[in-house]
């Protein structure tokens, strides 16, 4: 059982598993690895804490009711999935500023609070934009030869190719 | 289809669970719920990203349309259009590149104890979506639909039978796979 504790497995096994993962949530849930709907339910979740129920009458929320269901449950569980690898492998640390990061912006956990929040809004508002995320379009869309999740995939490349190379290779 | 387990509500939060667990393990195990290794995926420097992605878009390809065909598994489309997949994919770019994580390593993040994907981006990805669901009825009438092209897929629109696409699309990626490590990427 070494293979549990490895900090690393090769990222084509990784990929292979996902694959195969997909195939099971598809057979078993009739569902789809994907992640961003999730954000909105919690998103709506919350705002029902302030507003009440007059936010169920949001158009979107009819289309996407933010209550608990399979998708969000996955979200959830992969918080656990990854906090158990990386407990096997050692590698479970509480880390505000990533080292990358640091190279161009320094140790500042607070200039990476304001980049992440600045990142995070771009992208929950474009993950609902497109109709998905990584996972939902980048993976699960793409393996079915969806054209859609084939340019919203390339889209989420460009955009965050140009976006990093301009970070780290014009401003820095 | 298992149409009665499909049906069965707690059971399929379990599974959903479950699914998670994996999903989650095997993203830490790939490297990819690190900040480091996917911009560096997006500097061009490190392609484990890409690695994953394209031997699950491999695998699951094969996998649902031999499921598909044996009436196994039903298939879940994304409609597209240039208003919404490619608008919104721009922006997604953006924010994926500065907070450098996505929405699923984003949790995968938070699992392995980063705390900026807690203290800045679970925060700023449910202020987005929040933001969309706001202002949602306003760009469906004027951008959401702009050049929409539905549900369509590639064998679809190139009228070809899908496993033709499907080995030729997977006999370039593993060339593509053996290109990246001839590279030393």
């Amino acid at each position: 059982m070494d293979w549990l504790y490895m900090e690393r497995w090769s990222p084509y096994v990784v990929g292979i598993g996902i694959g195969i993962l997909n195939c099971i949530a598809f057979l078993l849930s009739d569902k789809y690895i994907g992640c961003s709907t999730a954000y909105s339910r919690t998103s709506g979740m919350i705002e029902k804490l302030f507003r009440g129920d007059k936010v169920k009458e949001k158009p979107y929320y009819k289309k996407f009711p933010p209550v608990v269901e399979w998708e969000w449950m996955l979200v959830l569980g992969i918080i656990g999935g990854a906090f158990i690898s990386a407990k096997l492998s050692g590698q479970f640390q509480l880390m505000w500023v990533p080292p990358l990061w640091a190279t161009v912006f320094g140790e500042s956990a607070l200039r990476r609070f304001v980049g992440a929040l600045i990142g995070g809004i771009l992208m929950g508002l474009g993950a609902r934009w497109a109709g998905g995320c990584t996972s939902g379009h980048g993976i699960s869309g793409t393996m079915q030869l969806a054209i859609s999740s084939w340019l919203a995939a390339c889209c989420f490349f460009i955009g965050g190719i140009a976006t990093a190379m301009l970070i780290f290779k014009v401003i820095a | 289809m298992l149409t009665i387990l499909h049906e069965k509500k707690k059971m399929q939060l379990v599974i959903g669970f479950f699914t998670g667990i994996i999903f989650g393990f095997l993203l830490h195990k790939g490297g990819v719920t690190r900040y480091d290794i996917i911009v560096g995926q997006l500097l061009l420097m490190d392609f484990t990203v890409i690695k994953v992605m394209l031997s699950a878009v491999v695998t699951g390809m094969i996998g649902i349309y031999f499921l598909k065909s044996i009436g196994a598994v039903a298939s879940h489309l994304k409609p597209g259009s240039f208003g919404s997949t490619v608008v919104g994919g721009l922006i997604f770019g953006v924010g994926f590149g500065v907070l450098g994580y996505c929405p699923g390593t984003l949790a995968g993040a938070l699992g392995q104890g980063s705390l900026n994907a807690l203290f800045g981006g679970l925060i700023g990805v449910l202020i987005g979506t929040g933001l969309f669901a706001t202002f949602y009825p306003k760009l469906d009438k004027r951008i959401l639909n702009k050049g929409d092209f539905g549900e369509i897929t590639w064998p679809q629109l190139l009228k070809v039978n899908p496993w033709v696409l499907i080995i030729s699309l997977s006999l370039w990626i593993v060339a593509l796979f053996w290109w990246i490590e001839k590279s030393g990427l």
